[in-house]
Order: C-alpha cells, then structure tokens, then sequence
C-alpha cells in the first residue's frame, strides 16, 4: 500500500538529523501561524502563489533561492568543522555514511536550488522590463516553471527527514548510483528533485528565447539589448542545448534502477562510463549557465556606477556567445583521467583554454568601462571589483587544470574545490548577491542598507580567500576531495584555516540577514524610499517604471531604437513622457493550474521514490487530466481598462514630481511613440 | 471571438498544399524503399549499402522538414529554421564528441 | 496556455482580437518548436548511448538475429500514412471543413495506433523469448531509444483524442488551429525520428 515507505523511513536515531527537523517544523510552523494571525492566506495564494506576473515569479524564486542557500551553507559549516575535527585519526563528529550525504546535497544544492533559481528570478524580473515587453511570451508556463522548481526543492528538504539522500557525490556516478550499490531510497530522491526542477528550467530557456527574439519593443533591434538580458539568453541557449542530455541521462539511469536495464551497470553489457561522458555533456554548459548571467549583472552595475555607457558593448555580446558555444565543447576535461588518450585530451584541453580569451575580453571592457569613469563604490560595485579579482584567480587555476597532464595530478583532489569554489562563489554568488542589491529596489520601492551590505562583502571576500587557499594547498599536497577524516598532521593548520574561512563567511552571511531586517525596518524612511523607479540613475528601459513596476510593466510601450535607451531619452528629455491617451491592456489571469500541477508532481516524485505505484500512476494521471482541463478552459486573459491605467500612471507621475526627476509643470504631452 | 478559420494572412508559407504532401509522400516513399531493399537483398558491397542507407535517411529527413514541416527560406521561417540548424549543430558536437570519447576508451582501455 | 501579453511588431494599439490570437497562436507554434528542438536533443543523447551499447551482446541476440525487417517496414508504412492524412487534416481544416478534419485525424489516429500495435507486439515477442531489456546492454539501448519514440508517438494519439473530441464540441476556432498546428509539428517530427530509427537500429543492425 505505501510501496517501500515505513516509519524507520525517520531517523529517530540520528540526533543531528532530529534536531534540525525539529527546528524546521518549528519554523515553518511559526511562519504558518504569523500568516494566519495576520489573515494573510488569501492574499499570499491570490496575489503570488497563483500569479502569473514574471516580477512576482522572480521574487519567488529568489526567496527560495536564499532560503536555501542557509541549507547549502549549513552543509557546509558541517563539513568544515568534521574536517578541522577528524584529523590524525580522530573520527569526528560525522560518520561517513551521514558526511557523504552532506557532501552530495551540498553540490545538489548549491547548484541546482540556490544558483539556478537565483539567476532565474533575477532574470525573471528583469528582462521583460529591460526589453520593454509586458510580460514574458508563455507567463502560465512560467509560472509552472516555478513551481517545478519549488518540487524539486520539497523533495530534497523531505530526504533529509524520511529516508535519506544520495551518497554518491553530486556528480551521482554509477555503478555506485546504480541499484546493487545504492538500494536505498537516496540516489532517487536526487534522480528525482534534479527531473521534475530540471524540466521547470528548459521550459524557461523556451519561454524566455521566445520572449527575447519575438517581444522586444517596437524599435529594439537585438543587438541594441542590454548586456543582462544578452547573457541570460545565451544562458537559455545552454539550457535548450544542456538540458534535454540531463533529462534523458537521469531516465537512463531510473530505467537501470527501476526496471533491471544495464545501460550504466558494470555487468551485461552496460557501459558506466557512457553516464560520465553525458553528465558531463551537461554539467559543464550547466556552470556556464550559472555564470553567465553574473557576467551580465557586472556589465550593469558598471554602468550604473560609472554613469558610463558600458565599453565594447557589441564585442560583450559576441564574447559571451563565443564563451557559451566553446562551453558546449569542453566538457571531457572533467574527466581527462578516464583513458580517451591523448589526441581526445589534447582537443578538449585546448578548447577549454580557449575561454578564457572571450572571458578577458569581457573582464578588459569592463576595465575600461571604469577607466575614466567616476566610479561609485556602492557595495554592488564592490561585488564586483571582488568578482573581477577572485574570478581571474579562479579562472587561471581553471586554464592550469586544463593541461591534462597537470589535471592527472590534480584530479579528484582538493585543487580541483578550490578552483570551482573560486569560479563559482567569486563569479556567480558574488554577481547574484550584487544583482540582489542592485534590482532590490526595483522590486520593493526601497533601498538595503549600505553599511550591512558593505559588511556583508567585507566577510564573504576574506572569509572565501582564507577557506579557500589553504584547498589550493592541500590539493598540492595530495589531500582528495570527499574525505570525512584524514591522517596527515601536515594538513591540519590548512584545514584549521579553512575551517576559521568559513567561520567568516558565516558572518557575511548574518550581516545580510540583519541588513534584510534593518532595511525592512526602515523601508519608510525617506533615504531609503525610491518608488519613483530610478535609485541609480541607470542606463535601461527597467529603471524608467516605477519601483515595483506596474503590474503591466508599460502603459505605452517605450520607444527604444539604441543602447541604453532611458539613458538617451533623459538627455533628450523625452523621458516620463505623459501620452495624450491610453489603451486598454490586454492581460493573462492568474491560476492556480501551476501550483496544482507542482503539488501533483511532488507527490508523483515521493511515491516514485518509495515505489509506492498506484499513488505514482494516480499523480502522474492527475496531473495530465488537471493540465488538459486547464488547457480546455481556454482562458483568454482579460483588459485592462483605460481608468485604472490612467489612476496608476497619474500617481507614477505625482512620484516623480516629489523625486524631482521631472518637472511640476510638466504637462500631458504625445509620446514619440504616438506619433509615429 | 474567430469561429471561422482564420484567412492566411501572415503565415501562406507555413500550410502547404495537397501537391507538396503528395510530393513529400513520393520522395518519402522512394527514400524508404530502396534502403530496405539494399539491406533486405544485399546486393551492393557492405560499405556502399551503409553509405547509401545513411545518405538517404539524411535526405528523407530534409525532405520531411521541406514538404511536411515547411521549412524554407522565407522570412516567416527563418526563426524555426535557425532554431533547427542550432539544434542540428548541437546534436552534432554531442553524437560526435562523444562517439569520438568513447570509442577512444574502447581503445585505450583494451575493452573486451 | 495562455501567452497573451503580446508585443507584436506593430505599433498600433487597436487589433481586432482575431489578430490577436492569430498573433498569440503564432507565438505558441514557434514556442512549441523551441520545445521540439529540445526534444531533437533528448534523442540524440538517447542515440549515442545506443550507439555506445550496440555491441554490448553479453552474449545474447545482435540485432542482426531480432530484427525483422519487413515488419519494419510495414510499421514505417503506417507512420508515414499517419503523416499525410495529418497533413490532409490541416488542409481541411484551412478549408474550413470540420467533418473532413475529424476524418482525416481519425484516420491518423488509426494509423498511428496500428504502429503502437506493432511495436507492442515485437516487443512482447522478444520479452517473451527472454530477450527483454535486462538481457544486455545492447537490448537495453534498443528498447530505450524505440520505447522512448513509442511513448512520445502515444502521447501524441492521447493529445490527438483530445483534439478530436474538442474540434468536435467547439469546431473550429483560432486556440484548436493553434494547438493543432502544434501537435502537426509533434506528429511530423516524431516521424523525422523514426526515419533515424529505422535507419540506425534496424537497418544497420541487420547490415
């Protein structure tokens, strides 16, 4: 009846587990008592849960994002301290059945529920406004989207207290991912929760390519779009390109486990290498999504702060192709050590070297963007300048590791952590955490507080260098990645190091907390208050709304025929333009068709997880009938009429008399737009 | 709210005709017939069967994409053409790529 | 699917709400397509590992002592049929005529569950002279890569019902031409993929 499901399933005997399972449902608790208290659940399911707005998709996704990004760094903590503990024999805290779990959903995590969503929500809620669109091409499937990811997420956060994760690395090779090494249930919560989110992201690489190539506002031609919206298409291009290899190999793989099929098995044929060379196909376009788009927030940070436009503007968008389509041909460095040989290690070794020169390209222009610029060291722009340091180091042990002769030393070896710790926190964490800054007011209508945000950075970046280096080291000196103890007292200053690194970044991690508390605090102070839409004084079309947007982004779609287009028309003094009439606007409904269809799945996923098969047909089944009915429905959206656009217009234009950035006179006047 | 069919207005290229399925159908036909027979009846040299076998699969695709998708060089297709040749040239790098990976393991590590 | 908020490439405000859907269906087709390439990318993955594992006998059957290929090319018949009376559907239903367009998507219909047929018939005969997917890697890839194809094909005859029976209830409307261009392409494409199939799995499998 309930397939391999039982209460040994909890870990009443792991304390650890225990304590942190009761810590979350105390939590959580405590959040659905203050939502009841407050008589918020209408409000929650009609004006988020069910919306189809990309700006509210976006802060969705970015909450989820941090929310689990304490779970990520938690892990970490853990792992940290086991290491500085286990040493010289001692077995620490951590048994290595529990450690490997860890590690596992540590790599899970962090890539896959914290640096994709945050990357998506930020794109979400910004490139239909920098294109001047109204909302992206297929917003239910958007919203869908969400809620896959949101699936994924239920299900890894369920692992940790019915049944257990995987042990096998987040890479989840088999034989060890297969069914003889891994019966338990671990290995398909993680097949599972990586599916059901990784379908949500290729449904918003198609939806977010369509928006791009087919919204635009009258007048952008592509290569006139903003560097941000640039790098988050070629990361929807990765996604299109990566993504289907990781559906079908994760399918593969169930089949091998679910059905006796010997694609990955060592016995009767199954070739285990095959996995390696596909996940890989992925997983390498997989960190160039992640990146890419930190990529793009640099770009629009520096030009925010410089008051520049940025430099080389078309030669960042040919750069950033260059650096996605020689993503997908890399991907065997990470495994030189498998035996293809030397002609198939030299062809990848050396096109691996090859990014790193559209990757200067990108790092020079935004040198000269600076350059003569008068740069404003807000704490986005020392994101970035930490970025641009870290992230050369990091990328230079990268070219180092290319060299397959180099990588047989270093593979699987702590050099190897610290070279994608390097990449990864000083490029896409460091770029997420600035984007947050940056786009924070547009979404809420008030500024985070600088000197929380000041010091949040100041503690990520020495506390990433000191937990960092002392890997390169150790990595030298022959420590391999995935111990939970070790016996080498040589190690034991640089693993006491590590641990105190990560200590650190604990505190940057508080200092945004806290920054999060004050700057809600203090919303309503008149320094911190920006509705009027442009904190920055930017370049594009998003910061030209007000802050948040109008649900409908654009009463009149702007005009946009060049780079940074708000920029030229405020020195042409055509921005803020009053037209002399509206039109209604055509605009999708909400549903909760998206949040039905995730639940369904989730369900669909835990019962596949404990082969518990009439609840996975009934799910499965439910889920496609409920989507037909949706489809059947035909909802066509509803428009919205000329006085309410009139209404929230009239007090965008009050804002911005009281902000000074147009004058009181200012009278209704014809938009270029109109008049054309 | 259009009952009636919609008159083509922006997409002419993207229906086709009785004559272009019924072309398609041939060459199809054509297409499938003599690779089955080469191989039903090998009656060619084993590596000139595979030559044709796989060239003609190649061209049934493309006549597929011409007669029945309505791919062609108008500028109402040329978002799905670039979409398709992109996702050709992707599956290229990974097939070929990868067969190159693999079978250079086979070699190397001596597989039985 | 709702995909309304349009930014068409016009400038002006009032379209007649035909336009509109016209304009949102043209947008939900290219979408679609989007999609299908993705799919193009799902088999091509599955390909290679077949390709990687067509040796893998572990001592079972070879393709070469499975494969029947008049069979196949009676499946491969049925297929392309099921193509061009799909084609004869859309004609129709630009025509205008409702009765036709069923017709020709029942036709489709029956063709393509006569291919699922057979292919559920081979298979059944293989599981049951012991060479099923657990035999070896070989038969493991075989079965992967045409169930795959299988699945997607009776998606397709669930979606294709479905079409049916809304053409039938509300008739011809912009959202049906739309979704029936759709499931056109789909239709389309999962036989570009069978050509691939046969090519690759039974013809060269039986060289």
């Amino acid at each position: 009846m309930f397939g391999k499901l039982s209460w040994e399933a909890v870990p009443f005997h792991e304390p650890i587990v225990m304590v942190t399972i009761a810590m979350i449902a105390l939590g959580g608790l405590a959040l659905f008592a203050g939502i009841t208290y407050f008589k918020k659940w209408t409000y929650l399911w009609t004006e988020w849960l069910t919306s189809v707005d990309h700006k509210k998709i976006g802060v969705m996704y970015i909450i989820v994002a941090m929310v689990m990004l304490l779970r990520g760094f938690a892990d970490a903590i853990m792992m940290r301290t086991q290491l500085a503990m286990a040493t010289e024999g001692s077995p620490g805290y951590l048994p290595p059945e529990h450690y490997d779990q860890i590690f596992t959903a540590h790599g899970v995590i962090m890539i896959i529920f914290m640096a994709m969503p945050f990357f998506t929500g930020l794109m979400n809620l910004a490139v239909p406004l920098q294109i001047g669109a109204r909302d992206v091409a297929f917003p239910f499937l958007n919203s869908l989207s969400f809620w896959l990811l949101v699936s994924g997420v239920v299900l890894i956060n369920l692992s940790l207290g019915v049944g257990e994760f995987a042990k096998t690395g987040w890479v989840a090779y088999p034989p060890l991912s297969g069914l003889q090494y891994s019966p338990g249930v671990g290995m398909d919560y993680y097949i599972w929760a990586l599916q059901l989110s990784g379908l949500g992201t290729t449904l918003t690489g198609v939806n977010f390519l369509a928006t791009v190539l087919k919204m635009r506002t009258p007048g952008m031609k592509l290569m006139d779009m903003p560097i941000f919206t640039w790098t988050c298409t070629w990361a929807n291009v990765l996604i299109v390109a990566s993504f289907p290899i990781l559906t079908a190999t994760l399918a593969l793989l169930t089949l091998d486990r679910y059905m006796d099929f010997h694609i990955f098995t060592n016995e009767l044929g199954g070739n285990p290498m095959m996995y390696v060379n596909l996940f890989w196909a992925w997983g390498h376009p997989e960190v160039y999504i992640l990146i890419l788009p930190a990529f793009g927030i640099f770009s629009e940070v520096i030009s925010a702060f410089t008051g520049k436009k940025l430099f080389g503007h078309h030669s960042m968008i040919y750069a950033s192709g260059a650096i996605s389509v020689l993503g997908f041909m890399v991907w065997l460095h990470h495994f030189f050590t498998m035996g293809s040989g030397a002609s198939v290690n030299a062809f990848f070794g050396l096109a691996t070297m090859l990014i790193s020169i559209p990757t200067g390209v990108k790092l020079f222009n935004w040198l000269f963007t600076i350059y003569q610029g008068r740069l404003r060291f807000t704490s986005q722009v020392l994101w970035t300048l930490g970025f641009m340091v870290t992230f050369a180091i990091g990328g230079m042990t990268g070219v180092l590791l290319a060299i397959p002769g180099a990588d047989f030393v270093l593979h699987n070896s702590l050099f190897v952590i610290a070279h994608f710790h390097n990449v990864i926190i000083g490029g896409a964490v460091f770029g997420y955490i600035a984007g947050f800054g940056f786009y924070f007011p547009k979404a809420f209508g008030f500024k985070l507080h600088e000197g929380w945000g000041k010091a949040a950075f100041w503690f990520w970046i020495s506390g990433f260098f000191v937990a960092f280096m002392p890997l390169y080291a150790l990595g030298f000196m022959g420590m391999t990645r995935r111990l939970n103890a070790t016996t080498n007292p040589e190690w034991v200053p640089y693993l006491y190091v590590a641990m105190f690194g990560a200590v650190m970044i604990a505190f940057g991690i508080a200092c945004q907390l806290i920054q999060l508390y004050v700057s809600v605090r203090d919303r309503n102070k008149a320094e911190n208050r920006c509705d009027h839409g442009d904190p920055w004084n930017a370049h594009t079309l998003e910061w030209s709304t007000s802050s948040p947007p109008p649900f409908y982004n654009f009463a009149v779609l702007p005009k946009a025929d060049c780079i940074d287009p708000f920029t030229e028309a405020k020195e042409n003094g055509t921005a803020y333009k009053v037209p002399a009439k509206y039109e209604p606007i055509h605009m999708p409904n909400n549903t909760a068709t998206g949040v039905v269809m995730g639940a369904l799945l989730t369900v669909f996923g835990f019962a596949m997880i404990w082969h518990i098969w009439w609840l996975a047909i009934a799910s499965l089944a439910g889920t496609v009938i409920y989507f037909a009915i949706h489809a059947a429905r035909d909802d066509q959206g509803y428009m919205v009429p000329v006085d309410v656009i009139e209404r929230i217009e009239a007090e965008q234009h009050k804002r911005l008399v009281a902000a000074g950035k147009i004058p009181a006179t200012a009278t209704r006047v014809e938009t270029s737009l109109e008049k054309a | 709210m259009a009952n009636a069919p919609h008159t083509h207005g922006h997409d002419d290229a993207g229906h086709g005709s009785v004559k272009s399925y019924a072309i398609g159908f041939i060459l199809s036909v054509i297409l499938t017939i003599i690779p089955f027979g080469l191989v039903m009846y090998p009656s060619l040299p084993k590596s000139i069967t595979l030559w044709i076998v796989l060239a003609f699969a190649i061209i049934q695709v493309l006549v597929h994409l011409v007669y029945f998708l309505h791919l062609d060089r108008s500028a109402a297709q040329r978002n799905n053409v670039i979409a398709f040749v992109f996702a050709a040239i992707v599956i290229v790098l990974l097939v070929g790529l990868s067969l190159w990976i693999m079978f250079s393991i086979h070699t190397f590590m001596m597989a039985k | 699917m709702s995909n309304l908020v349009t930014n068409v490439g016009h400038a002006h405000g009032d379209h007649g709400h035909d336009d509109h859907h016209h304009d949102s269906g043209e947008m939900t087709v290219y979408g679609f397509w989007l999609y299908l390439m993705t799919d193009c990318i799902l088999f091509a993955s599955i390909f290679a590992v077949y390709a990687v594992l067509v040796n893998n006998v572990a001592g079972g059957p070879s393709g070469h002592d499975i494969f029947e290929l008049p069979y196949v090319l009676g499946e491969t018949a049925l297929l392309l049929f099921s193509s061009i009376t799909y084609g004869f559907a859309m004609l129709a239903f630009f025509r205008g005529n409702k009765k036709q367009v069923l017709g020709w998507l029942a036709m489709t219909f029956l063709f393509g569950a006569g291919f699922i047929g057979m292919e559920i018939n081979e298979f059944h005969m293989l599981i049951s002279e012991g060479y099923g997917p657990n035999r070896s890697g070989f038969l493991s890839g075989f079965f992967t890569l045409v169930g795959t194809h299988g699945l997607h094909v009776t998606s397709g005859l669930i979606w294709m019902a479905i079409m049916m029976y809304q053409v039938n209830k509300h008739g011809l409307t912009a959202t049906n031409k739309t979704r029936l261009s759709c499931l056109s392409l789909f239709w389309h494409f999962l036989d570009v993929v069978w050509i691939c199939v046969f090519t690759v799995v039974y013809l060269m499998g039986t060289m």
